[in-house]
């Protein structure tokens, strides 16, 4: 699968590849890139747009000379992102989902590299000069515009949907495609569902904040007797204070882990969808192709067969390339949710320790306090 | 008199009240001085007027109005020797710090419990269970189980202010009625939220009873004892009245009437205008806290509802999935997301019911010592009254002088006698009332606190609780995920 334009791999360590910086210049968002060159201990950093990350991902689906190129699952790029918009919030929740979510960025910045890290993973993709050129170079390469690629995102035409339920001819297919289908809807709901409890939990901590605040507004020191009482209120003030803590807390782990791990399963699983559209529609090509040669007549025969045998080739590379990439993505993604799930648990119970550590000092606290 | 009210219910309600207000020697004296249209009183006076109405608005819990007595039975009357006024009145200081003490090691227990639907649609009303546990001497038996409808204890309470908040006691208001409430209750909706609401009146009047029997005056008090005790309860009539917004309605009126008085009241001692201020301010403090409160429990439910949403999607997640390890880890996850969610459900009743509720109850609570303030300016104007008027008689009889009316000016100066006792008693009901006001204030304030320190503190252990539960259900997970291969 060397395209012949390719050099060797990649220069840089897919591992190492960070987004270390992100910065806001209005409606734009500049991305510091840094990553370690894999032949030195020295590091190579350059700076992004979106428009760049967008051009690479182009550029690889346009790639030449990488056969059967449409069997391959490509990692999928996050949306743009549009910064300062009125509605900021909601817009870019519908648009970004979890990725809207977290201080400066960092949720959005963690799923670029995520990206980043798969496409220099990928065995083929890895060689592409326009990676290396993405990591490496310091001129951003979105200043040129390279040709749009050859396929875009599945459109929802009542067409295609037809097209999405076309019988296979290869039971492993027809049954990767189910699955498919069951899956990419069951992470997208749970992907939505975990955003709306990360949201109510962040809303109950803002509600405990204005609690605490409020209860601030009680203290007073007019006599003994209100004194008293003040305490009483400003010790409350700060019990509540720590379960705004709590749920904050709750809600960055939810979202620095399981969010990030659910939101791109479910991005993944669209994108094999797609490929596995795109195979569907050459076999629709190839089957049409197969009956107007057997109706053709005599004369043209000949010359419908050679094209049948050429989508046909091109029909088998596609759908071996496609086995390959279902198999590694199949093993990949249970790594990654695996990896996620654990990270999600131990941040969570780490939390959970902490609190009940601090509640309990209060608690205790208040005890020796009142007994008196 | 009545036009003024509207609701000829309410002169019903009213004859109840004074039905046992007429029990104390003292209230029968000052409703001898009572301002009805009758009486060649003060109501000739403009200012007077003013204040005649004002006690007519409020005088729900005034004793001062003309009694009407009905033949409707308070077994409160019965030969029960106990006059809670005597006793409260004349304590030395030292009776006062006993009781005190007594008050914080006091043995009763009460609970509330087991609603129970009686009859049908419109007609349908909630029995609750009442007992009382305790070691009292005043009490007849260590144990005693009766049974209450809301009713009943609205009828309670207004008994018990219109005894006591003239005398500048501090009365917990009963819980608040509520329409909506209780007509789904009745309708027959088996919702939850009909068993919510069900559950949080169970709760107010639990702790109303409480409230009441802490203060000792209102413990010894033959309505509440019957009220405890008594298998049998005569129906209390017409409760409109003193339900908390009946207080604030009656408080705000007597208010506005006071505010409406020529006569401004010359506070003598600071103490009472730093504490009315105090009171407002609190007022405000906690409406705004309250509604506080009320907005963190809606988001907590509002968590409970997405945690149970997200833990379905979870476990379809976990049955889409091939992968048997990665399958039975989804499903887990499912499973610790519904713990959680019962968590919240948990959390959000102890947000609710611990603080919230205690919240709403210092609302309630502070309008009816609003009223205890209020009713002081009222005694004063009382007394002020009564100095006019004796002045009035003293100028009446030194015109008399001069006529040749011998038994006029006897006349005059029976009611110059008549009028010096009234204004001498004007002054001692003041300053009673000042006294009492004093201590229950100071008392109000020492419970309030140790209210607040007991919420604090059940408010903690229920967060610990919870933590405690989130760290076994992690750590129950923590092995599946790591089983994923």
């Amino acid at each position: 699968m060397e395209g012949s334009s390719a050099e060797a791999a990649l220069s840089v360590s897919a591992n190492s590849i960070r987004i270390t910086d992100v910065t806001q210049d209005g409606d734009v968002l500049t991305f510091a890139i840094a990553s370690q060159k894999l032949n030195s201990s020295a590091g190579v950093c350059v700076f992004r747009m979106y428009e760049d990350f967008d051009w690479l991902q182009q550029s690889l689906f346009s790639e030449e000379n990488l056969p059967g190129l449409q069997g391959i699952i490509f990692p999928p790029l996050p949306s743009k992102a549009l910064p300062s918009q009125s509605n900021t919030q909601t817009k870019a929740l519908k648009q970004l989902g979890f990725l809207a979510l977290g201080q400066d960025w960092q949720s959005y910045c963690k799923a670029l590299e995520f990206y980043l890290q798969q496409v220099a993973a990928h065995p083929t993709l890895c060689k592409c000069k326009a990676l290396d050129s993405f990591l490496i170079n310091s001129e951003s390469p979105g200043k040129q515009r390279g040709r749009k690629g050859i396929f875009n995102r599945l459109s929802q035409a009542v067409e295609e949907m037809r097209k999405e339920s076309h019988k296979d001819v290869d039971n492993f297919f027809q049954n990767e495609r189910n699955k498919n289908t069951n899956l990419a809807a069951s992470s997208k709901v749970a992907t939505e569902k975990l955003l709306d409890v990360v949201m109510t939990e962040q809303k109950l901590a803002v509600a405990c904040g204005h609690f605490a605040t409020s209860l601030h507004l009680c203290v007073n020191q007019d006599d003994a007797a209100a004194v008293a009482f003040s305490k009483v209120c400003l010790k409350l003030s700060d019990v509540i204070e720590a379960v705004k803590r709590n749920y904050e807390k709750v809600a960055s782990n939810n979202l620095s882990t399981l969010g990030l791990g659910l939101d791109l399963e479910s991005r993944y699983q669209e994108s094999e969808k797609e490929m596995l559209f795109r195979r569907t529609c050459k076999l629709i090509e190839l089957e049409t192709v197969k009956k107007g040669t057997e109706k053709a007549k005599a004369n043209k025969r000949e010359v419908m067969e050679a094209f049948q045998k050429a989508v046909e080739k091109e029909f088998n590379l596609i759908s071996s390339v496609a086995k390959q990439e279902i198999e590694r993505f199949h093993s990949s993604r249970v790594k990654v949710l695996k990896t996620f799930l654990i990270g999600w648990c131990e941040l969570q119970l780490n939390t959970a320790k902490e609190f009940a550590e601090l509640y309990s000092q209060h608690l205790e606290a208040c005890r020796n306090m009142y007994s008196e | 008199m009545s036009e003024e009210r509207g609701s000829s219910a309410q002169t019903e309600e009213d004859e109840d009240l004074f039905v046992s207000a007429m029990e104390s020697p003292e209230a029968a004296r000052l409703s001898a001085e009572d301002l009805s249209p009758s009486s060649n009183g003060p109501r000739d006076d403009d200012p007077d007027d003013l204040f005649a109405e004002a006690t007519e608005e409020v005088s729900l819990d005034s004793p001062e109005r003309q009694p009407i007595l009905s033949d409707g039975p308070s077994p409160a009357i019965t030969p029960v020797s106990i006059s809670p006024r005597v006793d409260v009145f004349d304590r030395s200081p030292d009776l006062d710090e006993e009781e005190e003490e007594n008050r914080d090691t006091f043995d009763i227990q009460i609970s509330v419990s087991d609603p129970e639907k009686v009859g049908d649609g419109m007609n349908a009303f909630m029995i609750y269970k009442v007992t009382t546990k305790t070691s009292l001497s005043i009490f007849s038996r260590d144990e005693v189980c009766v049974k209450r409808r809301f009713s009943d204890f609205l009828g309670l309470h207004s008994k018990l202010a219109s005894k006591y908040m003239h005398m500048g006691f501090i009365v917990p208001p009963a819980p608040e009625k509520s329409i909506v409430g209780m007509t789904k209750v009745k309708v027959g909706k088996e919702d939850l939220s009909s068993v919510e609401f069900v559950e949080k009146r169970r709760s107010a009047l639990e702790r109303y009873l409480l409230r009441t029997v802490k203060h000792p005056a209102l413990l010894k008090d033959p309505d509440v004892l019957q009220f405890l005790e008594s298998s049998e309860l005569p129906r209390a009539v017409s409760t409109q009245a003193l339900s908390g917004a009946g207080i604030l309605r009656m408080v705000n009126k007597a208010a506005d009437a006071v505010n409406k008085m020529t006569i401004k009241m010359n506070e003598s001692d600071a103490w009472f205008e730093e504490k009315q201020q105090q009171f407002e301010n609190l007022d405000v403090q906690l409406r705004k806290l309250h509604v506080s409160v009320e907005s963190l429990v809606c988001h907590r439910k509002e968590l409970s509802v997405n945690t149970a949403l997200f833990a379905k999607s979870a476990a379809m997640l976990g049955n889409s999935e091939d992968h048997t390890a990665l399958s039975r880890a989804l499903s887990q996850l499912a499973e610790v997301e519904e713990k959680i969610e019962q968590l919240h459900q948990e959390q959000a009743n102890a947000d609710f019911y611990l603080i919230s509720e205690l919240l709403g109850d210092y609302v309630r609570l502070i309008t009816a010592v609003r009223g205890v303030f209020d009713q002081r300016m009222k005694a004063w104007g009382k007394w002020q009254d009564a100095q006019l008027m004796l002045q009035r008689k003293r100028e009446a009889e030194a015109k008399l002088q001069y006529a040749s009316k011998p038994e006029k000016l006897q006349q005059a100066r029976d009611e110059i006698r008549e009028w010096e006792g009234k204004v001498q008693q004007g002054e001692r009901d003041f300053e009673q009332i000042s006294r009492n006001i004093r201590r229950e204030v100071g008392q109000f304030e020492k419970e309030r606190v140790k209210d607040f320190r007991v919420v604090i503190m059940k408010y903690l252990e229920s967060l610990v609780h919870s933590q405690q539960q989130l760290i076994k259900y992690w750590e129950a997970f923590l092995p599946e995920a790591k089983a994923i291969a």
